[in-house]
């Protein structure tokens, strides 16, 4: 019996990617942008608009904000579909799968417009 | 004479049954935030390519009382995936072999942590220095 | 179990599955008050009811020393082997005996495995030799670390107490399950096996590892270590190699 290759692998190795950014990435970042200034671990200075400008300016910065964005989303966004699936929701799947992966999409074309072609 | 009739058993609210299975729900969970932060971060950068006072007007955002609340409740999210992440990343990796001997997961597990550690005081340093 | 007529003799409530096909429209809970010594399993609490008190309940049951794979069910909400739960460890709380979960319910605590028998016939569980080997040429040589390589997943005795831990499994009965993938990956990793490809199909399927979504509980109850979670996720990556491999292999069983 001839059975139909899944296209999983695409959308899991996304995933996993995104996995190792929100494990060993993100908590840094949450700090960063949100935990940092109003505990005193930073100053405004240190966020200020000529630093974080320049640093998404230079090619590694780019390229860390870009896998950090995008892979996220990807990350995210494959969770959340197959737990819809675990919440019972069994109809309109593949409407949901579109959606989802539409969106990590959109993420990553936004991502890369504005930190490589704005 | 009796006769066959199986029943099935509804599915229906499986996961409050368990706790093994709550804890995964509520990793599964983490990805809402995971999700909600990308978002956060777009906008900064859309924020940031605008110039310096859409930038300042989104680091006012972030200081504000609910993001900040918001931030929290991220970091757990983020950490408590970091956690599940760690543990069951042995799973998914091969065996792997020092010689003949094999490789326990705990080892792994935590190689991961350490990696984890440095990951994040470098980034902070980084965001601190540069 | 002898009748033990002892004034300081311990008793156990009995919480179990009653299910008449044809007569019940759903399982009920049935109560049962048994007396127990601290050797006893839940097995032999089960058996009590059968031998005193209704011979009516039917339960399966084999070996009694968890290497027959006859005997699992929701022990207190847990999948178990009832020979190897302990009456002791329960006491003085009650104890819930239910048919094994995401399976259906033939009658009281049996339940209709054939969906697992099928799916176990369907990974060809046993060695296919990679070329033909005569008699002659003696047996197979394999090093320690090749044998290491599926030792584990040789352990399964086919209770299918991951199948009932599984909640995709529960989800959706087309998923392969730990079980039937773990066994595949036995023979994919056996130096002595020849088919990996054929079963690669169905590892790479919709309902082969990609059914799984890593809640791990599957490892956490098997009897005997094998631990599928283990065995499923390693081939999540072996599939993921295979099918960006395959673009690079033109012809080659286009799917």
């Amino acid at each position: 019996m001839r059975r139909k290759r899944s296209h999983e692998p695409v959308f899991w190795s996304l995933f996993g990617a995104g996995g190792v950014v929100v494990a060993f990435i993100l908590p840094a970042m949450v700090v960063a942008s949100g935990l940092a200034i109003p505990l005193g671990f930073l100053s405004v200075d240190q966020l200020s608009y000529d630093r974080i400008h320049e640093f998404s300016r230079t090619w590694y910065g780019g390229v860390f904000l870009f896998f950090t964005i995008s892979l996220s989303f990807w990350h995210g966004l494959h969770r959340i579909y197959l737990s819809l699936h675990d919440l019972g929701v069994h109809h309109y799947r593949q409407f949901y799968r579109w959606l989802c992966y539409g969106l990590a999409m959109t993420g990553t074309v936004f991502t890369a417009f504005f930190l490589f072609l704005s | 004479m009796s006769s066959r009739k199986t029943y099935v058993r509804p599915m229906k609210g499986w996961w409050l049954k368990n706790p093994f299975y709550v804890r995964y729900m509520i990793r599964e969970s983490t990805s809402v935030f995971v999700t909600l932060y990308a978002a956060i971060l777009l906008s900064g950068l859309i924020c940031l390519s605008r110039g310096e006072d859409a930038w300042q007007l989104w680091i006012s955002v972030m200081n504000h009382p609910l993001f900040i609340v918001f931030h929290f409740l991220a970091l757990a999210a983020c950490l408590y995936h970091a956690v599940t992440w760690f543990k069951v990343a042995p799973k998914v990796a091969p065996n792997f072999y020092i010689g003949s001997r094999r490789v326990p997961d705990m080892t792994i597990t935590l190689i991961q942590y350490i990696i984890a550690v440095v990951c994040y005081f470098l980034l902070y340093w980084i965001i601190w220095r540069f | 179990m002898t009748n033990m007529p002892l004034d300081n003799q311990k008793t156990i409530q009995f919480e179990v599955m009653r299910y008449k096909p044809g007569l019940d429209d759903a399982p009920t809970i049935e109560n049962f008050s048994i007396p127990f010594t601290d050797d006893m399993s839940v097995l032999q609490g089960l058996q009590y009811i059968k031998d005193h008190l209704d011979g009516s309940l039917s339960f399966r049951w084999s070996c009694r020393m968890a290497i027959c794979g006859s005997c699992g069910m929701m022990i207190n909400n847990e999948p178990a082997l009832s020979c190897q739960s302990f009456i002791r460890d329960y006491y003085p709380g009650k104890i819930r005996v239910e048919a094994l979960q995401h399976f259906p319910v033939e009658k009281d605590l049996v339940i209709d495995a054939s969906d697992f028998v099928g799916k176990l016939e369907s990974i060809k569980p046993y060695i296919v030799p990679k070329e033909e080997r005569s008699l002659e040429e003696g047996e197979y040589l394999q090093t320690p670390r090749q044998r290491d390589e599926y030792e584990q997943f040789s352990s399964c005795i086919n209770c299918m107490l991951c199948y009932a831990a599984c909640p995709q499994y529960g989800l959706d009965n087309q998923f392969t399950g730990p079980g039937v993938l773990a066994l595949l990956h036995r023979y994919n990793a056996d130096s002595r096996d020849g088919a990996k490809e054929e079963r690669m199909e169905i590892v790479n399927a919709e309902e082969g590892v990609w059914g799984c979504t890593l809640v791990g509980y599957c490892s956490e109850v098997c009897p005997k270590g094998v631990d599928p979670a283990n065995a499923v996720n390693q081939n999540k990556i072996n599939s993921t190699m295979d099918y960006f491999l395959h673009f690079l292999k033109p012809g080659k069983g286009k799917k």
